[in-house]
């Protein structure tokens, strides 16, 4: 029950496939976390309380609970709802990227918090219309604040896509599973190389957010 | 029909499970403060291969996946220690311990770089040994800037104690997905029954969190405090950086 690199050849192109899957799942949901993020920053920001508690509330729960049992709820509800089987690629990236929505919207709201009280007064002063002064004068500083955070949680995300593979997203470890399923082996040498595959793919990623987090904080 | 009697008579179901939950996530907590802390002084140390060795672990369990690692745990363990493994709670609580002890090894290695340097010079100027200065001046100071941060990781922690049930270990996740495909049962009135249970359980650590921050903050006479019970998540990577950025 050693290595063998038979085995590992022949999973080569299943983790090759895996892994596509997983940037797919990584680029959608990231796509939706850090759209859906902002928006609930600006309405936490913008909006009456009778719209922003709710929200906390919700964003709160989403935060406080774990992905997979989520994935698998919304899955089975979609099912139940359509009839047939829901996409697990397409359901699983949608939970993810709303799960992770919570955290950027905080990533965004402490951008938004960092902003210094003079630009607000020079606002006011100017006397500029509100969507003027988020697009013009906000939002570029808020952002540059929140791209360190964002980046991180981006990378977080791509670590936890694995976690899809209970409701069926065929990434790598999924793969690995199915491989050794059917064979009796391969799971040391599968779950060994998908390991270095992420570390391969998220540890450049993470020295260039460390290195922009440093440059954005002098 | 007599759904409400179906789900009361499943609850008793759930006592074991809870338990495994509560179980990973305490046993995993705690190994995890453990391996940050030894991480963290690693990390911090003057020498070169302490470092080394220190920055090589941590960068090796947060750039993979705990669901990998995880699995890998499983599969690698028993075949390394040519034992067959029965107690899968032993490895979660491993895996789940150096994965988020790495994340905060950093934790700890930056409030200990952000003690002010005046600090340690007087530590020197006492002739104070490595141990007395860490015991008796840095880490007293470094604790309750670590504490909302390690507050975050443990509720990640709970949240990853999840992916036990990936391992077939029967936690709370797992119990209600074997309920849920009863047919007297219906899954998503369990699965969001357990969702609820998870929150709960995330307010309890950032109840008992803010607790530990307060008093901690109380023994160096710093002023508590004032946020509410759940507080804002801590974004880990960007803390512990931003305290490398004062050190230097």
């Amino acid at each position: 029950m050693g290595w063998n690199w038979e085995t590992a050849q022949e999973l080569w192109p299943l983790l090759m496939e895996g892994l596509r899957i997983l940037l797919l799942v990584t680029l959608i949901s990231s796509l939706i976390a850090l759209a859906l993020g902002l928006v609930v920053a600006l309405t936490d920001r913008s909006a009456p309380r009778a719209v922003t508690m709710p929200l906390f509330a919700v964003m709160e729960f989403i935060r406080n609970t774990p992905v997979l049992v989520q994935a698998v709820f919304v899955w089975t509800a979609v099912t139940m709802w359509l009839g047939t089987a829901a996409s697990p690629m397409w359901t699983g990236a949608i939970v993810l990227g709303v799960h992770y929505a919570s955290y950027t919207a905080e990533a965004y709201r402490a951008g938004i918090d960092g902003i210094p009280k003079g630009q607000w007064e020079a606002i006011t002063a100017l006397s500029l219309p509100k969507p003027r002064a988020w697009i013009a004068v906000l939002l570029p500083q808020a952002l540059r604040r929140s791209t360190p955070a964002l980046g991180n949680y981006v990378i977080a995300l791509f670590k936890e896509v694995p976690i899809l593979s209970a409701i069926g997203v065929t990434e790598m470890v999924r793969q690995v599973d199915g491989y050794a399923g059917l064979n009796y082996t391969g799971a040391l040498e599968g779950f060994t190389i998908a390991g270095l595959i992420f570390l391969v793919v998220s540890y450049p990623v993470a020295l260039l957010m460390r290195k922009l987090e440093k440059r954005l904080a002098n | 029909m007599d759904f409400l009697g179906n789900v009361t008579a499943a609850l008793p179901a759930y006592w074991t499970p809870l338990w495994v939950t509560i179980g990973a996530t305490v046993g995993g907590s705690l190994f995890a403060l453990l391996v940050a802390f030894a991480l963290g002084l690693m990390a911090g140390s003057r020498f070169l291969l302490l470092r080394g060795v220190a920055r090589t672990v941590i960068e090796f369990f947060r750039g993979t996946s705990l669901v990998v690692q995880l699995f890998w745990f499983v599969v690698v363990l028993p075949l390394a220690l040519q034992i067959r493994f029965d107690a899968v709670i032993v490895i979660a609580i491993l895996a789940l311990g150096m994965n988020y002890g790495a994340y905060a090894a950093e934790v700890v290695r930056g409030a200990i770089a952000a003690v002010p340097p005046g600090q340690l010079e007087a530590c020197t100027a006492l002739s104070f040994t490595y141990w007395q200065k860490m015991r008796l001046v840095v880490i007293p100071q470094a604790w309750p800037e670590m504490i909302p941060p390690l507050s975050t990781l443990a509720i990640l922690l709970l949240k990853g104690s999840s992916l036990v049930s990936l391992v077939s270990l029967a936690d709370l996740t797992f119990q209600a997905q074997v309920l849920g495909r009863r047919p007297d049962q219906e899954m998503l009135f369990h699965l969001g029954l357990i969702l609820v249970v998870y929150f709960i359980l995330s307010y309890l650590i950032a109840t008992g969190m803010r607790f530990l921050e307060r008093r901690a903050k109380r023994g160096l006479g710093q002023e508590p405090p004032k946020k509410s019970a759940l507080a804002r998540p801590v974004p880990v990577e960007v803390q512990s950086a931003a305290a490398a950025a004062v050190e230097r």
